[in-house]
Formats: C-alpha cells, sequence, structure tokens
C-alpha cells in the first residue's frame, strides 16, 4: 500500500501510510486506538475506499469498490467480532462466503465441503467438527471457523484483528502456531494488535502506525516491548508506579454463597463467597464466559441472585434493584460501555448525570436544571480530559478510551464505596490504559473497595492486592500478589485444575 | 432538521403534479385552489382548523410515544374511546344554557382516562409481557371501532337515543345537553374564523409535553430509555413505570382529541360509520408526527398545513376535481418524508463494477 490517505468528516484516519507485507511473513500492525489501523485494513479489504493514494497485490495495482473484490484479490480478514451465522453448522458457515466451487451451485455438497474444512483443520492445527453448530463453540473455536473459512477462500492475504482478545494465553500460544504455520506455507499474515508482548511472540516484522501516520517498520527479533511502546505512543512509558502499600480497611462489599443465573437460564454463577475491603483492588481473574459478568451485574443489582447475599458496607441493598445498588454506594463499570454504560445517543452531559440525575444539584423536584448538568460536564470533561467536541454531542461520537472515560468520570464522581470493573481497559490503548489504571489506584487511595474483573494477566499483576480465578461459575483460588504466578493463574482460569475433570 | 420534511413536502408536490398532468389535469391550477380552499377563501381557515385540530390531538399522542421509541399505532382507537368516555361525561353532567366549566372539565378528564385507560392495555402487555405494542395498539383500533359501533347500533346504551321520532327508525347517539357543548373564540378576519376550544387545548398539549420531555427527569429517563433500554436499567430507571406513564400520556392526548370532537364539533357521539370513523384521524396524526420530527410545536405545524390539505380535499371534491388527489399528496409525503431520512443516512452512488482483479501469481 503506498501513500494511502482516508479522511473522515474532522479526522485525517490515514495520512499517506506506506505499508508493505512480504509473502510468508507475519507482520504486526501496531497502534494505539485510533492510530489508523482499522482503517487501513477496512481499505485493504475493500470495505472503505482511500482518498489518496494506491494498493498492489502481488505487484499489480488494484482498485477495490467492495468488500468482495478484496476476497477476489485472496485477501480476507478475521473481525474482532466474528461475523459467523450461529445456527450454521461449521461447513455452511465456511461455504456462505464461498462464490465459487460448491458456493456457487445451487445444490451444496456437504459432503465434499466438509472432508475439504476437516482437511484444512488438520493441516493448519485447527480442530473443528465441520458438523458442529457454531453457537455450540466455544469462542476459540469460533476463531478457528473464521480462519477456516479464509483458509477455505484460499486467501493468500490473511488479516487478523486483534485476534487474542478472546482468548486465554494458552488457546493464544495455539493460534500463533498456525499462524506460523500459514506464513510458512506462503501466505501472508497480517495480525492487528496493541499488546506488546503478542508482537514479539509472533511477527516477523511491526509496522507502527500512531496518529494515522506509518512511524516505523521494525524487525520484530530487535525491537524490545520498550522501543514499540516508545515508538507506539511517542514517549516513554513509566513502568506503572509501584503499588503503594495500603493498609485496607473494614470489608464494604461481602459476597456470601452466592449464585446466580445466566441470560439462557442455568447457573452462571455458583456459591461464590469473596470480600473486598475498603483501599483494596481485588482482581476477579478469568476467561470471559465464566460468570463474571453475571457476578458483576449481581452486585450491580442487574441480576437477582438465586441464593446468598451481597453486603455493601455493611447493608444489604434490595436484589435485583439497580438503584438500590446504586444508593448503597455500589459504582460499576460494565464491560459494555455504549449501550449498557452509556446511552449512545444522548449527550455527553446527560450520560454524565445518568446516575446523578434524581437529586440536587442535578434536579430540583421533577425538573432538571440543565445549565447545572452542563457546568458539571464541562468539569468533567476537563478534569479527566475527555476529547470530546461539547457536553451537548451525543456520546456515540467518542472513541472507545474516551467513552470509558465518560464511564470512570460518572462512577467516580458518584464517590462510591465499592467499584465493580468489568474489563475496564478492553479495546483502550497504551495511553488510555495508563489512565484508567491510575483512576483505578485513586479509586482504591480514597478508600473504595475495588473489584477488577479483567483476562489480562498483566493488567491484574500491576494492579491487584488480591487475585481471585473464577471458572465455571465458582472462585477456584485465591491468592495474594506476591504469591502469585502468571502460569499458576492461567492454569486456573483454563480449568487446570477442575477436580471435575480428573 | 428542517431539510427533510421540507423537501419530501416539495417532492410530494412536484410527484403528484406529475400524476395530475398524466391524467390530463392542469396541475397549476389544482394546486392554485387546492391553497385558496385551504387558507385563502372565506371561511377556509375556520375549517382548516376543523380538520387540523384532531391531527395535532393524534399528532402529539403518537410523538409523545415514539419519542421513547414506543410504537404507540392506537391513536386512532385511543380517540374513539375518548370520544365514547367524553360523551358519557357530557351527557350525565351537562344541563341546558350556556357552556358550563364544570361539565367541559369532566369531559376533559373523562376523555383523556379513557384514551389513557386505552393505551394502557399494549402499554401493560408490553411492560410485563414484552408484547409488541405496534400490533397490539393496531388491534385495538378495530376494538374501539366496534364497541362505538356497538354502542349505537347493538344495544339500548347509555349514549344512544332512545326517544323520539327518529330514533324509533334509525339508531342514533343522543344530541350532547347545550352547557356540553365547547365553547369557541371567534376571530373577525375573512367572514370571521372559529378558534374551536380544543385547538386551544391541543396548543396547551404541546406546551405540556415540550416542557416534560426537555425540562424534566421524566423526559430525561424517557430519553435514556428510548435510546438504550439496557443503559435505563443499569442506572436504576424503573423501565415498566415509565413504559406504562408514557403509553397512558400518549393516550389521553389522543382521547382528548376525542372529547374535541364530541364537544367542538360533533356535539354528539358519532358512531356514523361514515363519519368520526372515516377520518383515521389516529393514522393521519403518525404521519404528522413523523414529519414533524416529534417535536410538539413542530406537530402543531405540521397539523395545520396536513388539516388545510385535507379541508380543501374535502371542499374540492366534485366532478372537476380529482378527488383522489389529497390522499395521493399525503401518502406520497410520509413516503418520500421516510426515504428522505435514508438519503440523510446513506448515499446511494451508481457505479459500473470493475472487472474482478485477475488471479496474481504466486511470487511477490
Amino acid at each position: 500500500m503506498r501513500g494511502i490517505t482516508k479522511r473522515f468528516p474532522g479526522v485525517v484516519a490515514n495520512d499517506g501510510v506506506d505499508f508493505a507485507a512480504a509473502t510468508g511473513e507475519v507482520h504486526a500492525l501496531l497502534g494505539e486506538n485510533g492510530a489508523g489501523k482499522s482503517t487501513l485494513s477496512n481499505i485493504l479489504t475493500g470495505l472503505y475506499r482511500p482518498d489518496e493514494g494506491e494498493i498492489l497485490v502481488y505487484c499489480r495495482p488494484v482498485e477495490f469498490s467492495a468488500p468482495r473484490d478484496a476476497l477476489d484479490a485472496g485477501i480476507c480478514m478475521v473481525h474482532q467480532h466474528f461475523r459467523l451465522v450461529e445456527r450454521f453448522t461449521v461447513a455452511e458457515n465456511v461455504v456462505l462466503g464461498d462464490h465459487r466451487r460448491e458456493g456457487r451451485t445451487f445444490r451444496l455438497r456437504y459432503r465434499t465441503i466438509e472432508r475439504r474444512v476437516a482437511e484444512l483443520g488438520e493441516r493448519y492445527g485447527l480442530a473443528v467438527d465441520p458438523r458442529a453448530r457454531v453457537w455450540q463453540l466455544s469462542v476459540g473455536e469460533q476463531q478457528r471457523v473464521e480462519i477456516l473459512k479464509a483458509l477455505y477462500l484460499d486467501a493468500r492475504i490473511l488479516i487478523l484483528d486483534e485476534p487474542t482478545a478472546v482468548l486465554t494465553p494458552q488457546e493464544a500460544q495455539v493460534l500463533f502456531e498456525t499462524l506460523r504455520e500459514m506464513a510458512a506455507d506462503g501466505r501472508t499474515v497480517i495480525f492487528i494488535s496493541h499488546k506488546l508482548h503478542e508482537v514479539k511472540a509472533v511477527a516477523d516484522r511491526v509496522t507502527v502506525l500512531r496518529g494515522g501516520h506509518a512511524v516505523a517498520t521494525v524487525s520484530a527479533a530487535e525491537a524490545t516491548p520498550r522501543s514499540l511502546a516508545v515508538l507506539m505512543v511517542g514517549h516513554g512509558l513509566g513502568e506503572g508506579a509501584p503499588p503503594k502499600a495500603r493498609a485496607p480497611g473494614e470489608v464494604v462489599l461481602g459476597l456470601e454463597d452466592v449464585s446466580a443465573a445466566g441470560d439462557r437460564g442455568g447457573a452462571a454463577v455458583r456459591g461464590v463467597s469473596l470480600a473486598v475491603r475498603a483501599g483494596e483492588i481485588v482482581a476477579l481473574a478469568g476467561v470471559a464466559g465464566n460468570g463474571q459478568r453475571e457476578l458483576a451485574e449481581t452486585v450491580a443489582g442487574m441480576r437477582a441472585p438465586t441464593g446468598g447475599v451481597v453486603r455493601v458496607a455493611g447493608k444489604t441493598p434490595r436484589p435485583g434493584d439497580p438503584r438500590a445498588a446504586i444508593r448503597a454506594g455500589v459504582a460499576y463499570v460494565p464491560e459494555d460501555r455504549l449501550g449498557t454504560g452509556l446511552a449512545p445517543s444522548v449527550s455527553i452531559a446527560s450520560n454524565l448525570a445518568l446516575k446523578s440525575y434524581r437529586e440536587a444539584p442535578a434536579s430540583s423536584g421533577p425538573l432538571l436544571r440543565l445549565r447545572r448538568i452542563r457546568e458539571r460536564a464541562v468539569e468533567l470533561i476537563q478534569r479527566y480530559r475527555i476529547a470530546a467536541p461539547g457536553p451537548a454531542a451525543p456520546v456515540r461520537l467518542l472513541s472507545g478510551g474516551n467513552l470509558q472515560k465518560v464511564v470512570l468520570a460518572r462512577e467516580f464522581s458518584g464517590q462510591p464505596k465499592v467499584l465493580v470493573a468489568a474489563s475496564p481497559t478492553r479495546g483502550l490503548d497504551v495511553g488510555a490504559i495508563e489512565s484508567v489504571h491510575s483512576y483505578l489506584h485513586e479509586a482504591a487511595a480514597a478508600g473504595v473497595g475495588v473489584l477488577l474483573i479483567s483476562e489480562d494477566l498483566d493488567e491484574i499483576l500491576t494492579l491487584a492486592d488480591r487475585i481471585a480465578v473464577m471458572y465455571e461459575g465458582e472462585v477456584v483460588g485465591e491468592t495474594a500478589r506476591a504469591e502469585a504466578s502468571v502460569e499458576e493463574i492461567g492454569l486456573l482460569m483454563a480449568g487446570g485444575n477442575d477436580p471435575r475433570r480428573d | 432538521m428542517v431539510a427533510v420534511p421540507a423537501a419530501s413536502l416539495v417532492f410530494a408536490f412536484f410527484a403528484s403534479g406529475l400524476v395530475l398532468l398524466a391524467t390530463g389535469h392542469n396541475a397549476l391550477s389544482s394546486y392554485r385552489r387546492l391553497f385558496d380552499a385551504a387558507f385563502v377563501a372565506n371561511g377556509a381557515l375556520g375549517q382548516t382548523l376543523v380538520s387540523a385540530t384532531p391531527l395535532a390531538f393524534t399528532g402529539l399522542a403518537a410523538a409523545a410515544a415514539f419519542r421513547m421509541r414506543l410504537f404507540n399505532i392506537g391513536g386512532e382507537g385511543q380517540l374513539l374511546v375518548g370520544a365514547i368516555t367524553a360523551a358519557a361525561a357530557g351527557l350525565y353532567f351537562g344541563g341546558s344554557g350556556g357552556p358550563s366549566a364544570f361539565a367541559i372539565a369532566a369531559m376533559v378528564v373523562a376523555g383523556c382516562a379513557g384514551g389513557a385507560a386505552w393505551a394502557l392495555i399494549p402499554g401493560i402487555l408490553r411492560a410485563f409481557f414484552r408484547t409488541n405494542e405496534i400490533i397490539t395498539s393496531l388491534m385495538l383500533n378495530y376494538v374501539a371501532a366496534y364497541l362505538l359501533t356497538y354502542l349505537i347500533f347493538n344495544t339500548q346504551s347509555y349514549w344512544r337515543q332512545t326517544t323520539g321520532f327518529n330514533a324509533a327508525v334509525f339508531p342514533t347517539s343522543k344530541d350532547l345537553p347545550s352547557s356540553a357543548l365547547w365553547p369557541g373564540a371567534t376571530i373577525h378576519l375573512r367572514g370571521g374564523i372559529l378558534l374551536p376550544l380544543g385547538a386551544g387545548f391541543a396548543v396547551l398539549a404541546a406546551a405540556v409535553l415540550w416542557v416534560l420531555y426537555s425540562r424534566t427527569r421524566f423526559g430525561f429517563e424517557a430519553q435514556v430509555l428510548g435510546d438504550s433500554p439496557r443503559a435505563a436499567r443499569y442506572a436504576g430507571m424503573r423501565t415498566r413505570r415509565k413504559i406504562l406513564a408514557v403509553m397512558a400520556i400518549s393516550g389521553a392526548i389522543a382521547g382528548l382529541g376525542g372529547a374535541s370532537q364530541d364537544g367542538d364539533f360533533r356535539h354528539t357521539l358519532d358512531a356514523d360509520p361514515n363519519g368520526l370513523q372515516r377520518q383515521y384521524y389516529g393514522y393521519s396524526g403518525i404521519v404528522v408526527a413523523a414529519l414533524a420530527r416529534y417535536n410538539p410545536f413542530a406537530v402543531l405545524l405540521v397539523a395545520f398545513l396536513v388539516g388545510g390539505l385535507q379541508n380543501a380535499g374535502n371542499t374540492l371534491q366534485g366532478a372537476d376535481f380529482p378527488s383522489g388527489l389529497v390522499g395521493v399528496i399525503q401518502g406520497i409525503i410520509l413516503f418520500s418524508a421516510l426515504g428522505g431520512e435514508l438519503l440523510v443516512r446513506y448515499r446511494i452512488r451508481i457505479s459500473r463494477r470493475p472487472a474482478a482483479a485477475p488471479p496474481a501469481p504466486e511470487a511477490a
């Protein structure tokens, strides 16, 4: 890709980006959120057209006017959010995007397709049953289906958008091997990420994007995480201030034998007991889907427990009533920022007042005090350095990091006793992650009991005082940070310690 | 904000002009007559207000619910039920003599209550059983219409005229007593324009709605709930209560429109199959609300324009004027208003697909 420029109203997402990936290499595209990675890959897959610049595939200039054209040129993308039909089988999903071979004819010859899928799976270590229905598969398996889809289409250039976001460390290792295998086969793998150690682990070369520019292309072997981080954010990173010794106070959040049902029925949380003290950060580690979200929602009153008691600062707020939880002093940063944590089309000012609009000074009687709400929003936007066009702009216009800042600004300003933060840094760039972390530290220092739900072990190890691991709805282990090792936690997260498996 | 509705109006007139030309009419003169009959001729404005007042009520009713993405299509039924309950109040509390504030107030309250109760049926179903309110409220329109017919034609109800010569020949409703008739203000202009009391109530309702939605906690919650029910629950809002309240408000406004039909215009419970039921104010109100983008004051303006159109259509209907014209125009307006929204969001571009890229050689 040469001199790619793409402008959106108000921003230049890509500014003269040169990018070249060679046959048979894993090439990482590294950058913060908003650095232009997604835009660049969307151009490469034909979703957007560049305003300037040209794309060459195997030395031939091409012009994509639709994603179909990119597919025809052998370029395939595995999106972060899978594009699979849940009710279809693996084989059906694989043939879905195909408009040559079997997909072209009226009748589908499933036997042939299934055989080919199985062959491909074996060759690249992507074992999935071609007859399984997608909804029955784990997230890791679904990702394999996405990759199989690309291989089935004979994609010679494969783009993966943050593929490890949904995987355990062990699963990620397997994925890396698959990617190396594919590169060795003469394919080109473009790996989009903002995790430094992953890029180090899997890539041959790394192109770093910053603010829409390609700032450098370096060899992964010669780069250090530190040098990459400097390229990515443009300045040196603090080593993560060593957590100060905090004297934990009394228990502010007490869970006693709490159980809760999942969205599709069935127990999602099974008899969890946990205590969080004032001024302490307790991390709840675990792979997504092991009951952490349900547990967080139970604490926040959004889900009624089927058993057990949730105590907040000694009181028991009415279960299943978010307003009671808010009154009791529970702040909640939900995993789903836009949609649960924020109302997308509503203004930033209103979203900042989402929990305080009921009381003075945001309202008096039934009337809102719009000026006060606005002033407060301006104040919070400044204090939390939220990059926003203004308090009246709909919140959905903000980038991921700024959305999270809006949520955090609101939750912290409510002077909570307990803060439940579910994957608060997921999908954020390094700079935003750092500020989220410092806000969490601040909260703990101010005597808030923080329950941090995260899959990111680095994050857990830098932040938490204590670590509990959740697996299939239960807490399977709990340790102080000092005694914790990444391997052991990773093993617990993957259910390696599950007595039922013995 | 204004561009799409305005453009769709222009487009509708242009497209209907083509229809007129194709059928051998002079488009310009037809439009001139239309405009004249709606807003200029002697007595035209008064007649336009007669058509516009119910549209303002049903438009406001639709806007109130649609703002929270609660699709209450039942304005029609709520208006009819409001007319039934208000007529009962008028018959009961009215007497001889001049307009009585008490009787009129009773009609207003009864109309609002009737409409609200009718709207609460889909509201409760939606809030507690997650039933689709579009379907239930729509179906209840038919129930309300049949109920109205039943009350006068199939039973000796309180509303039916049972004494007198005519009543024995043909079933009719009782006339409202004179003190239950709503007074109007006359503006001495162009032969006198009668400003019905209902029009005043509509303006009042618009103002109340505006304050409610833009200045109160209630409106704040409705806005968040309409945008993201999950965020509303997260913020501790009482979702079910809000659905019930908004449906009740929406129904009450439509029901007030029904009361105004009784008191202002028809002076009886109009059960004639070709009367009130044939006007379809409830459905036109949805068009009005959509064109007004659910802004209460814009609803008033749009109701006035659409009312003028309907009034002119009625006045001009005859051998030399295409009777379907007004319906065609109204349909095209709605069509282009909805289509216009699409054009604002997406860009249509016609291009020829380039030939598929040739298969590339294996080596780069």
